[in-house]
């Protein structure tokens, strides 16, 4: 079992800061490194791989700083997210190859094994560049893989992978975890990470949003304030109606380009569409039209951060 | 030497278009040379010319100043210029090898392929323009060598420092070495054409001054630069790639 440290680091290039004094420790089992683009995620796993120095604090595996070791990655793997590969070799050519690299006794033994982990066996033959997407990523994988590595590095591993795929890269991951190492992969999407991640660690802005396994952050998600715009038959009847009600913090009257609207703040979401339909009935109002107003990943992931 | 990473850059940089460019740079030598000869059987005195200054004026003049150059600017930078643009270099990187050992062996690929599309052809012009494997034709091979070796150094290194590699190299040594050296005879001191062209007049021996060849620099300051170069070059590209930041999307 090995563990990744992160202690205070934060990483900025000229007057941007990508990455803002992060402590984290990241354990055996699946991690989830979920945050909106250009939240820092990429940073952070080139920092935790080791090609790049940190501008303040450490990066530690196991106890040892991992910049300019090429040491470590006898113990890591690294998917990258950007696809290029050598695309002038076929993919089983290319595993052996980072097989090769790694100096493993049987090189033979572990390409096959990893490619066939990925279920690359049948297409391996084939030149890199004839792939499509998906088969490039689990290619990526299969070469990430192939010397059985203690820490896995995986930047955006989902991208562009149809449902199939990313549901085996799933349980795959799921499994690597399962047998004592550790995980690490970013994504931008919550359902992605909350399915197969023990733990979620939120980036925002290059800040440590929020830290938890999926309910938790799931909790923080759902519970934070939450903005509606409403259209009804009795805007006024239907206003002093919902402020009477305990999930709701605030109302307000407004005009809009169809006539009046309201805008509700409600601070217990789930409580709030419960209520919002029995209210009406209730007064015999109809409503018009009920949409969220801030339902933007942003704006999820900034509410984190102000919190 | 890492044989796989050979492999690798080998078949990366072979199998890109810009390869192509390889191929013309020779044959064009080659066929410049074949009319030249073909000429001296026609005309007595394009023959004398050929026995005098024409063979080393064709083979300094197109092989070391310009195909040498330019074939080490494709092998030198394409052997690990285009992985660091597109990411692929860090699946060398994230391995557990020693950068200078990456850099050496993409270096000696590269000095491979300016020796099979660059010294060879010299040599064999040589032969076309001479009709023996004679001094003028080993002078010239060895010149090539030393500059193709020197080249590729310095154009790897400027791949792994700068993604405008291409263009620098081009100005170096088209601009610099060619039009700045011919007016301004300072700058051919630092100039890898002419250090290489003291290794051609030291094996010349007396034939290069009655041929008009004569380096800026002497043999032994040539070679020692050459050396130095190449050297420092090296290392300081190994040094380069062992804090090489990746491009990433965020």
């Amino acid at each position: 079992m090995s563990a990744v440290e992160i202690d205070q680091v934060s990483r900025w290039f000229g007057n941007v800061v990508a990455v803002n004094d992060i402590t984290m420790r990241l354990d055996a089992g699946v991690t989830g490194l979920l945050g909106p683009n250009g939240a820092g995620k990429s940073t952070l796993i080139h920092l935790m791989a080791g090609f790049l120095a940190p501008s303040a604090g450490t990066v530690t595996l196991d106890g040892e700083p991992v910049y300019r070791d090429p040491e470590i990655y006898r113990r890591v793997g690294l998917v990258p997210e950007r696809e290029e590969m050598y695309d002038a070799v076929n993919g089983w050519s290319f595993v052996l190859a980072n097989a090769r690299l790694h100096k493993l006794r049987d090189p033979e033994s572990a390409a096959r094994r990893a490619i066939a982990t990925v279920e690359m066996a049948d297409s391996q033959h084939r030149d890199i560049r004839g792939y499509s997407k998906g088969m490039k990523q689990r290619i990526k994988m299969a070469t990430a893989i192939v010397h059985d590595p203690a820490v896995l590095l995986l930047d955006e591993p989902f991208n562009g992978m149809d449902p199939r795929q990313r549901l085996h890269l799933m349980e795959l991951l799921d499994r690597l975890g399962a047998e004592g190492r550790t995980i690490v992969f970013s994504s931008h999407i919550l359902e992605e990470v909350e399915q197969i991640a023990g733990r979620i660690e939120v980036m925002v802005a290059g800040r440590h949003a929020a830290s938890g396994d999926f309910r938790e952050i799931r909790r923080l998600m759902t519970q934070r304030p939450h903005q509606y715009t409403i259209q009804s038959s009795d805007d006024r009847a239907l206003a002093s109606a919902l402020i009477a009600q305990p999930s709701v913090s605030g109302v307000e009257l407004t005009s809009g380009t169809d006539g009046s609207i309201v805008a509700v703040q409600a601070t217990d979401f789930a409580a709030f569409v419960h209520a919002l339909p029995r209210v009406a009935a209730r007064e015999g109002i109809r409503l018009l039209e009920v949409r969220p107003a801030d339902e933007s990943l942003e704006s999820v992931f900034a509410y984190l951060v102000a919190r | 030497m890492n044989s796989t990473v050979a492999t690798l850059t080998a078949r990366s940089l072979l199998g890109r278009r810009r390869t192509l460019v390889l191929l013309l740079l020779p044959l064009a030598l080659l066929a410049l040379c074949t009319l030249a000869r073909v000429l001296a059987g026609l005309d007595p005195d394009i023959e004398r010319d050929l026995e005098g200054p024409l063979a080393p004026d064709l083979l300094g003049a197109f092989g070391i100043a310009v195909l040498m150059p330019l074939l080490s600017l494709i092998a030198g930078t394409g052997s690990i210029g285009p992985e660091i643009d597109e990411g692929s270099i860090v699946y060398l990187l994230a391995k557990p090898l020693n950068r200078h050992s990456i850099v050496v062996t993409k270096l000696l690929v590269a000095i491979g392929v300016t020796v099979a599309f660059g010294v060879l052809p010299i040599a064999v012009a040589g032969v076309v323009l001479t009709g023996e494997v004679g001094t003028v034709t080993l002078a010239y091979a060895a010149g090539a060598l030393v500059a193709g070796v020197a080249y590729c150094a310095v154009f790897l290194l400027l791949a792994v420092v700068s993604r405008n590699a291409v263009v620098i190299g081009l100005i170096y040594a088209l601009v610099w070495e060619s039009l700045v050296g011919a007016v301004v005879p300072g700058a051919q001191s630092l100039s890898i054409q002419q250090w290489s062209l003291s290794v051609v007049q030291r094996a010349l021996g007396d034939s290069a001054r009655r041929s008009g060849i004569e380096a800026a620099v002497g043999f032994g300051v040539g070679t020692l630069l050459l050396a130095v170069v190449t050297v420092t070059a090296t290392t300081l590209a190994g040094r380069r790639l062992q804090t090489l930041r990746l491009n990433q999307s965020e």
